[in-house]
């Protein structure tokens, strides 16, 4: 098992004819996802050609479910066309949504998280995200696929970098599914989600979770972690340096006041019983002691 | 990108939200003209992006535009809270006989918009929400659904505005709703809302923030931004489009790829620090996913033009990006900067093709160039060239 996506997802890429959108469908499908195809309004009918596979491509979401009973859509449209490009998947009640894009103003992502709860039959992840991956059955966004393989580790993570470099310290272990659910003031798939996916999923038996400076997401998935998450689970927040009111990459890396601060996020997992490591390799350390390895 | 006091009016009048006269003078001659146009008693405000101005010495009033003129020469080049005063705004002035509250802001925390009223106004609102949470009402408000006149009034209705009054108020946060989404704000604050003499509300002071991402959307949002606060090397990497902090009393200068990557590689040079005498990192530079060579070298001229700088870190992840393109994107860069180039850097790859990554720049062997295995060793290495 995994959680969110496995080997049976069949996936469809929003924004699959531009750029980005061939080169990491590219990636994909050499990962061994199934990518069934691509959504770009007034290109319908088209078949793209990549790697020898024939991708139809869709005017909307809809009609590309209704052709290849796609489950999972990625999206790589520009900033601008994001909000409908994903308010188009929500309407095609598509079940799950990768919001890889960078740079969307957040009055348009809190329109679409808002309109997927309206909905109800549509989980986003992201926006401003890397996606996610079950190694060696699917692999949704821009995660290398070849640093880790299938293993006990579930990851959630606000940062990209950062998760990869965590994929790496643990590779010779392996993850379930690895999720990074993006540094956007305003996102749809929260650490909490993914701790409960995590706590629910058989394959899974321990946890990695790494937050940044910012809101108070990581002291909220503390709570959530006592009352509810039985499995080990090891932290890691970034920002300790990071002074007040600069905005650190992320849209919502900032510290506020005292809200915000990396401290207060440590300090809150510790409480919840979760070891924290001081650096990400620390944190792997800590991992392979929980797992005796 | 935090407005200004003149600007947030400004942006009020233009969204017909309701606001007093009120013009920005940057010198005690402009401060008179504006004060003689306006007529009468006036208010000097300092424009500085901190609170607490007005105990400080930094709100005036003035009994005519000589005064006006006076009150000006004494607040502007004032300190306040480590802000120097560059401009001031005159404001016409008006009896007041009662302060409200009035925000709309992005909550993160529950991935909604708030409306938070309160007739308790005049007053830190952080203050009224701990010692008198019954005068705060806090509404959520989603981006799909917004505020619509019968919405504002249930809001008003819910904050105990006096009954006299409450349709004007919510006639306000309605217009209020219009400038927080058509400028794409991430808060819209008015504090003071006040009920003038003759019985009109208007918004006295106000903040708002805009969302930088937005951007694209809102050419008119260039014109606001404070070239005065920029630190020149913030400047000239945002010329560049890197994505740059400067931070206080640093000696290690960091180059990464990925926001988190980045923050973390601060964090691990600073606890490295701590053995070598509290060295710390001098800036955050995240230079993305690419790392090609001119990337690279852009990075690397902004960091080592940085005084503060003793030596560098160069911390990649290859995800995507393979590590021996990242090693002949530094090479490159040395080449392109030469005799630029004159602090040591420590160079730390690891993932996607490592092996070739590290060759390259073992058969490079520059003279500046070290490379570490381990980002909590070259971060501890780094640190150590930095305190020789």
């Amino acid at each position: 098992m995994s959680i969110f996506i496995n080997s049976t997802s069949k996936v469809i890429v929003q924004g699959m004819t531009g750029s980005e959108g061939t080169k990491h469908t590219r990636r994909m499908l050499a990962s061994g996802t199934k990518v069934v195809g691509g959504v770009t309004p007034g290109k319908g009918g088209q078949v793209v050609d990549i790697d020898g596979h024939q991708l139809p491509v869709f005017n909307s979401v809809a009609e590309a479910i209704a052709a290849t009973a796609a489950n999972v859509s990625v999206v790589f449209v520009p900033p601008k066309f994001a909000k409908a490009a994903v308010i188009d998947a929500i309407d095609a009640k598509m079940p799950l949504v990768v919001v890889i894009t960078e740079g969307i103003p957040v009055h348009d992502s809190a329109y679409f998280y808002a309109y997927s709860l309206q909905k109800g039959t549509t989980q986003i992840i992201g926006p401003n995200c890397p996606g996610l991956i079950s190694p060696e059955q699917s692999n949704v966004g821009i995660i290398p696929a070849n640093i880790t393989k299938r293993g006990p580790i579930g990851l959630v993570s606000k940062s990209g970098t950062l998760t990869y470099q965590m994929m790496y310290e643990l590779r010779d272990i392996g993850f379930s599914t690895a999720v990074g659910i993006g540094g956007d003031p305003v996102i749809g798939t929260t650490h909490i989600d993914c701790l409960k996916a995590f706590q629910d999923d058989p394959e899974t038996t321990a946890i990695v979770m790494i937050g940044e400076i910012g809101g108070d997401a990581e002291e909220r998935a503390a709570t959530f972690i006592a009352e509810y998450v039985t499995k080990p689970v090891v932290g890691y927040v970034a920002g300790f340096t990071a002074p007040e009111g600069k905005t650190m990459g992320h849209a919502g890396a900032i510290v506020s006041g005292s809200s915000g601060t990396a401290q207060a996020k440590k300090d809150a997992l510790e409480a919840a019983g979760v070891k924290v490591g001081q650096t990400p390799s620390e944190t792997a350390r800590l991992m392979r002691a929980i797992l005796g390895l | 990108m935090d407005l200004f006091e003149y600007q947030a009016r400004d942006l009020f009048e233009k969204h017909n939200v309701p606001v007093l006269a009120g013009a920005v003078a940057t010198t005690e001659d402009e401060a008179f003209k504006a004060a003689s146009a306006m007529g009468g008693k006036v208010v000097v405000k300092a424009q500085v992006k901190v609170g607490g101005r007005g105990k400080a010495g930094g709100v005036k009033l003035a009994v005519d535009a000589n005064d006006a003129k006076e009150k000006a020469g004494a607040i502007l080049g004032m300190d306040i809270k480590g802000h120097t005063v560059h401009q001031v705004m005159i404001a016409q002035a008006a009896p007041i006989v009662d302060e409200y509250y009035i925000s709309i802001l992005l909550d993160r925390s529950n991935r909604t918009f708030l409306v938070m009223a309160s007739v308790a106004g005049g007053m830190d609102i952080e203050e009224v929400a701990r010692t008198a949470p019954e005068k705060l009402a806090k509404v959520p408000v989603t981006a799909v659904d917004g505020i619509s006149q019968a919405k504002a009034k249930e809001i008003i209705a819910q904050a105990k505005f006096p009954a006299d009054i409450a349709d004007q108020v919510a006639d306000v946060l309605v217009k209020l709703w219009e400038t927080f989404q058509s400028e794409d704000a991430t808060l819209v604050e008015v504090n003071p809302l006040v009920k003038t003499e003759d019985g009109r509300i208007v918004a006295l002071d106000g903040k708002v923030t805009l969302d930088d991402n937005a951007e694209f959307r809102q050419p008119d949002h260039a014109a606001l931004v404070d070239h005065a606060a920029a630190n020149a090397l913030e400047a000239a990497a945002k010329e560049k489009g890197l994505n740059y902090v400067k931070l206080d009393n640093g000696q290690v200068g960091i180059i990464g790829n990925g926001a988190g990557l980045v923050m973390s590689t601060l964090d691990v040079v600073a606890y490295a620090g701590e053995k070598f005498g509290g060295i710390r990192p001098a800036n955050f530079l995240d230079i993305g996913g690419g790392a090609s060579a001119q990337v690279m070298a852009d990075g690397l001229s902004i960091i080592l033009g940085d005084p503060d700088v003793k030596s560098v870190f160069v911390n990649v992840f290859g995800g995507i990006t393979a590590c021996d393109a990242v090693a002949n994107g530094i090479v490159q860069a040395l080449e392109l900067l030469g005799a630029k180039a004159t602090k040591p850097i420590v160079v730390r790859l690891d993932g996607n093709n490592v092996l070739e990554g590290r060759a390259i720049l073992t058969a490079a062997n520059h003279p500046l160039v070290e490379q570490a295995e381990t980002m909590d060793g070259a971060a501890s290495r780094a640190a150590e060239l930095a305190a020789k």
